[in-house]
C-alpha cells in the first residue's frame, strides 16, 4: 500500500468564502474524511492556520536562529493536508476528486518516498 | 525474454523498480517478440518466429492483447504530461527509437529520452497502475488515448514546423496504434471513427503536395487520392454510424467522406457538410471547429456572413484563424485588410510550405489589388 498526501491548494492572498459558506465546506470536508476513515484509507488529515502564523528556524553562521516565517513564499498556499493509504494513484486520484468537490479547490496529490525493508 | 530484460534494464537506469516489473517484462518481451514478427519479411521467417513466440513463453493471444491494452492506458495515463504520454506510446507502443522521436517531433534526443525517463519515474513514484481502467472511467481514460493517437497523426499531417509538409512515418505510426487499438476495444464507435477519419485524411496525402509546394483541398488533383484506403474509411465509418452512438471523430470522419465522395471541389455536397459541423458543435464545441463551420458557410452563403461568424472566434494565435480572415477579406475585396491578416497568419505559421503558400496567397493578393486600383 502506497501513501499518498492530498494538499488543499489556493491563491495566496484570496478572502476567504463567508461564514455560512466556510461551515458547509467544512461539514462537506469531514464527510470525505469520516468515509475515508470507514473505508480504511484516512491515516491523517488537518487545517493549516495562515502562512503569517510561521515560524523558521534555520542554520545561520554555525547558530540555530528562530526568526518570522514563513519560508515558502508561492503564489499558491496550502491550506491543509490529508495522508492516505491507497493501492496506486488511481485509488488515490478517486479520494483526491471527493475532496476536490469538497473543498472546491485544487488538491495535489503527491506519493510519499516508500521505505524499502 | 533476455533481450526484454536488457531493454528494462536500461530504461528504469534511475527511478527504482517499475510498479509491476514482472509485468513490463512480459511486455517488453511479447512487444520485441512482435516487432520481430512485423519485421521479419519472409512467410517461413515469420513462422518461425511465432513458434518461437509461443513455444518458448507459451502466451495465448488473448493475454498479449490484455497486456498491449494495459500498456496503452498506462502511457496515457491523464497523470502525465502531453508530450511525455506521446513519446511514452510512441517509444513502448509504436517502437520508435528515441533517436526516431527526436527527428519526428524536431527535438533534441536527449530531451525526448529525459521525458520518458521522467515519465517512467512518475508512473513508478506516483503508483500509475499498470491496468485497464474499470468501465465508469474508460470513456474519459479513453477519450485522452484517442487524443494521444490523432496528435500523432497530425503532427505527422502538418508537421508543426519544419521544412517537411508531411510525416508519413507518424501518420503511418498513427493508423497503426488506430488500427490496434480498434482491435482491442472493438465495441467503442470512437476508435472505429477515429481510425476511419485517420485514412479518409491520409488517402489525401500524396495529392497535398505538388512539387514542394502545399495544395489546398480545392485544388488537389483527385485522381492522386488513394481510393482503396476511402473504401475502407468509408466501410468503418457505416460500421460505426449503424451503432448510432455518434462522437466527434465518427463526425470529423463523416465530413471527410463528404469530402471523399466529390469528383470535383464543386461537386462537394456542403449543405450535408453544414449538417454535420452543426452536429460536431451541438456534441464538441471549440473555437477551431467553429472556424471549419465558418468556412463552409462561406461556400453556402457567402464570404460576408462567414467573415461575422470568424470575427466572433477567439483564435488569435491560430494561423488558420488568420489565414481563413484574410481569404474571406480577398473575396469581399478588402485587400488592405485581407493583407494585413495574411502577415499574421505567415509570421504564426511554423511550417515552411505552409508558409510558402501563405506567402504566395498574399503576394497574388497585392498584385490583384494593384490590377484593381
Amino acid at each position: 500500500m502506497k501513501q499518498y498526501v492530498l494538499s488543499v491548494c489556493y491563491p495566496a492572498g484570496s478572502t476567504q468564502p463567508p461564514p455560512d459558506r466556510v461551515k458547509a465546506i467544512m461539514s462537506d470536508v469531514d464527510a470525505v474524511r469520516r468515509e475515508m476513515q470507514s473505508a480504511g484509507a484516512w491515516v491523517f488529515s488537518g487545517g493549516l492556520c495562515p502562512p503569517s502564523s510561521a515560524t523558521v528556524v534555520k542554520h545561520q553562521n554555525g547558530e540555530i536562529v528562530t526568526i518570522d516565517g514563513p519560508f515558502i513564499e508561492s503564489k499558491e498556499q496550502i491550506g491543509g493536508f490529508t495522508i492516505l493509504k491507497a493501492p496506486d494513484l488511481d485509488a488515490a486520484i478517486l479520494w483526491a476528486r471527493k475532496l476536490a468537490r469538497a473543498t472546491t479547490t485544487p488538491i495535489e496529490v503527491r506519493p510519499l518516498v516508500e521505505h524499502c525493508n | 525474454m533476455q533481450e526484454a530484460f536488457a531493454t528494462a534494464l536500461a530504461r528504469w537506469p534511475t527511478s527504482g523498480i517499475p510498479p509491476s516489473p514482472a509485468g513490463w517484462l512480459i511486455t517488453t518481451a511479447r512487444n520485441k517478440a512482435l516487432d520481430r514478427l512485423r519485421r521479419e519479411s519472409t512467410r517461413a521467417e515469420r513462422e518461425h518466429a511465432g513458434q518461437v513466440l509461443i513455444e518458448h513463453e507459451e502466451i495465448e493471444e488473448h493475454d498479449v492483447r490484455d497486456n498491449h491494452l494495459r500498456l496503452i492506458f498506462t502511457c496515457c495515463h491523464p497523470a502525465l504530461a502531453c508530450e511525455s504520454q506521446v513519446a511514452l506510446t510512441l517509444r513502448l507502443l509504436g517502437g520508435l527509437t528515441t533517436d526516431e522521436i527526436g527527428r519526428a517531433f524536431l527535438t533534441p534526443v536527449p530531451t525526448i529520452a529525459q521525458r520518458i525517463s521522467r515519465a517512467k519515474g512518475k508512473i513508478s513514484d506516483a503508483g500509475i497502475p499498470y491496468r485497464v481502467p474499470e468501465a465508469a472511467e474508460l470513456p474519459a481514460r479513453l477519450h485522452t488515448v484517442l487524443m494521444v493517437v490523432y496528435l500523432i497523426f497530425n503532427e505527422g499531417y502538418i508537421a508543426s514546423s519544419g521544412d517537411q509538409l508531411v510525416r508519413p512515418d507518424l501518420c503511418d505510426e498513427a493508423i497503426r496504434l488506430g488500427r490496434q487499438l480498434a482491435e482491442l476495444l472493438p465495441e467503442e464507435s470512437e476508435v472505429i471513427g477515429l481510425v476511419a477519419l485517420m485514412l479518409l485524411i491520409d488517402a489525401r496525402r500524396t495529392a497535398r503536395e505538388a512539387g514542394r509546394s502545399f495544395v489546398r483541398l480545392a485544388d488537389q488533383d483527385r485522381n492522386l487520392w488513394d481510393q482503396l484506403q476511402i473504401e475502407e474509411g468509408r466501410y468503418l465509418l457505416r460500421i460505426c454510424l449503424e451503432r448510432n452512438r455518434p462522437g466527434p471523430y465518427q463526425l470529423q470522419a463523416a465530413i471527410n467522406a463528404v469530402h471523399c465522395d466529390a469528383r470535383t471541389a464543386a461537386d462537394t455536397d456542403w449543405h450535408q457538410i453544414l449538417v454535420l459541423y452543426d452536429h460536431l458543435m451541438g456534441i464538441a464545441p471549440s473555437p477551431v471547429v467553429a472556424l471549419n463551420r465558418a468556412v463552409v458557410v462561406a461556400e453556402l452563403e457567402g464570404a460576408e456572413r462567414a467573415l461575422r461568424l470568424v470575427d466572433a472566434i477567439e483564435l488569435p494565435h491560430y494561423h488558420l484563424f488568420h489565414a481563413v480572415r484574410a481569404d474571406l477579406l480577398s473575396r469581399l475585396g478588402r485587400f488592405p485588410d485581407a493583407a494585413s491578416a495574411y502577415r499574421i497568419a505567415i509570421d504564426q505559421c511554423a511550417n515552411q510550405m505552409e508558409r510558402d503558400f501563405l506567402v504566395q496567397q498574399y503576394r497574388s493578393l497585392n498584385r490583384g489589388a494593384t490590377s484593381d486600383s
